[in-house]
């Protein structure tokens, strides 16, 4: 399983220049299901597809609210994941007692950058193995960020991440320049389109699938189970038009690929690939399944 | 770990400076249990006493009174935004000691703070701010503190600093706009605040505000508003012992933020009850 001998800690160079243990943290991100980010104008939205460990259990979850105006949505070791959310909904809580107004969310993100950032440069820490998508809305507006276990953060207008994340990517790309404008409802629409595209075997169901948005005027809100069926009900019409009544569960996400754009096929297809891992080794103790 | 400022422990709360690396949290070490409902996040005790006041025997009592202080501020909202008010005496008990001590402050370009009490104090707090600005600056977005923002961070120092038994000893008056909507509040040294349309601290609360409550309009202009606040600080001058004919006023406007150079007030001292103060006032000598 070593690639090389310069991978043992995490703050030995290669001598290529690269870090291989944070490399790894961020494979991990690629390691759990795809979550996905999109904004328009008034409203940033975040989708998320859960997995189950097994037919007996419930799915895990991976959106959180983390104040009012702020979300997250995150793909890798969950558990790390919920560290970090623990660590945002504090200074968010603290922001908010100190000076009765959120915490801008480019504040937050870059805090927990700088976080990120020391458990690469510390040779008895291990840095995170979790991306997250920072969804918020303060007085700069609608704000998407993609927070790294390297400790990048970027500012994003729509992004995916997580396994087979590519598909879901593919789709955004080609449909982003209608999301500014977009409202709400089709906001949430493209979002699941987007995640369906990352879907390999089975579909979206609402037991699957968790929801967040925030907007103007609008506390962040969690849509799950019921308050999904709506939206759900209304991509499968869609996409039993795209593709032509392909139907089935298998066909639910290549036929949006398929239907709309062949390039993303080969996506959807080494995405499945460079993800095929997972499955295989069953127990990876501390990610998500 | 970014270096948090000194004056903003975690472990002190805000306005303490104090210890906020020296005690080990469970952030920085493994083996401290993570913080519960009891238990700060901070990793410190609960309600902890600042060290440095409580060392020694018995707590710091130098800081109980006030030694330097300044008397009333007063400010106003109107049509283009807020007008704070104030003398520049710091008095030494009943010495006129420091002639020209500034008591209306810059906080950033849509805030303005005034303050009574005592000075020292003021001047730690306008080193507060100031972390607070540069923090701003360093994170290089472009966003500043609102008004209403410094209003709720001074009202959470000194309520914090009276819990520690160790208050700041002042009345603080913080103007801006916001958004273009006029912003007026005070703080009191052990953390009363409260906003209002206009407002005047100390003394200023009883010669000043009744003054204000006849004559004040929300759309005054601002000829107006700087004559009604001239014609206030004059009451203070006669009647407070502590001001001093030598005044500044600070605008906010959507312009930004001016603190004009000290000026004095015409007076007129020839009323006859001025000639022999005594006269009407028959006291037991």
């Amino acid at each position: 399983m070593f690639r090389n001998q310069y991978d043992q800690d995490v703050t030995t160079w290669s001598p290529q220049g690269r870090m291989h243990q944070v490399e790894y943290a961020m494979e991990a991100v690629k390691q759990g299901s795809a979550a996905v980010g999109l904004k328009s104008d008034t409203h940033v939205v975040l989708a998320t597809l859960n997995r189950a460990s097994s037919e007996l259990s419930s799915h895990q979850r991976k959106t959180f609210k983390v104040d009012d105006h702020l979300g997250i949505a995150m793909s890798g070791i969950i558990s790390d994941g919920r560290s970090l959310c623990r660590y945002m909904r504090n200074e968010c809580l603290n922001h908010r007692y100190v000076f009765e107004a959120p915490l801008p969310t480019a504040r937050l993100v870059r805090q927990v950058a700088d976080r990120a950032q020391v458990c690469t440069q510390r040779s008895w820490k291990r840095p995170y193995g979790v991306g997250l998508l920072v969804a918020g809305f303060d007085k700069a507006g609608g704000k998407l960020f993609y927070c790294c276990p390297s400790g990048s953060y970027y500012d994003y207008k729509a992004m995916a991440i997580g396994a087979r994340s590519q598909a879901a990517k593919t789709y955004l790309e080609r449909k982003f320049e209608e999301f500014a404008s977009a409202d709400l409802d089709t906001l949430i629409r493209h979002g699941l389109q987007a995640l369906s595209a990352s879907v390999t075997d089975g579909e979206l169901t609402k037991d699957n699938v968790s929801v967040a948005l925030v907007g103007k005027g609008t506390p962040l809100t969690l849509l799950e189970d019921a308050d999904l069926e709506p939206h759900l009900a209304a991509l499968a019409d869609e996409v039993g038009g795209d593709g032509a009544g392909s139907g089935g569960a298998m066909e639910e996400g290549g036929g949006a690929d398929g239907a709309s754009a062949p390039p993303a096929a080969p996506d959807g297809a080494s995405g499945a690939a460079e993800a095929a891992p997972a499955p295989e080794d069953e127990p990876p103790a501390p990610m998500e399944t | 770990m970014l270096p948090v400022p000194t004056s903003h422990s975690p472990a002190l709360g805000p306005g303490c400076a104090g210890p906020s690396l020296a005690y080990a949290s469970a952030s920085t070490r493994s083996d401290i249990a993570p913080p519960s409902a009891q238990q700060p996040c901070c990793g410190s005790e609960p309600f902890m006493v600042d060290p440095s006041a409580a060392a020694g025997l018995g707590l710091r009592r130098h800081t109980d009174t006030p030694y330097v202080t300044g008397t009333s501020v007063l400010g106003i909202t109107y049509k283009d935004g807020v007008m704070l008010a104030a003398d520049t005496l710091g008095s030494y008990g009943s010495t006129k000691r420091y002639k020209s001590f500034e008591r209306l402050a810059k906080v950033n370009d849509a805030t303005v703070l005034g303050a009574g009490g005592e000075l020292s104090d003021f001047q730690y707090i306008q080193t507060l701010l100031d972390e607070l600005a540069t923090e701003d600056y360093c994170a290089d977005d472009g966003m500043q503190l609102t008004p209403r923002e410094v209003y709720a961070y001074l009202s959470r120092v000194l309520y914090n600093r009276r819990n520690k038994f160790d208050p700041l000893w002042n009345s603080l008056v913080v103007g801006g706009l916001e958004g273009g909507v006029p912003f007026l509040g005070t703080v009191g040294m052990i953390g009363v605040h409260y906003t209002d349309k206009h407002i005047a601290t100390g003394f200023g609360q009883m010669l000043a505000r009744p003054l204000f409550r006849e004559r004040h309009r929300p759309d005054m202009s601002e000829e107006e508003a700087t004559e009604l606040l001239h014609d206030a600080l004059r009451v203070c001058y006669y009647r407070d012992k502590q001001t001093t004919n030598k005044f500044q006023i600070a605008k906010v406007t959507a312009e930004g933020v001016s603190v004009s150079e000290a000026f004095a007030l015409e007076t007129q001292w020839g009323y006859q009850a001025f000639v022999n103060p005594a006269a009407n006032a028959l006291g037991t000598w």
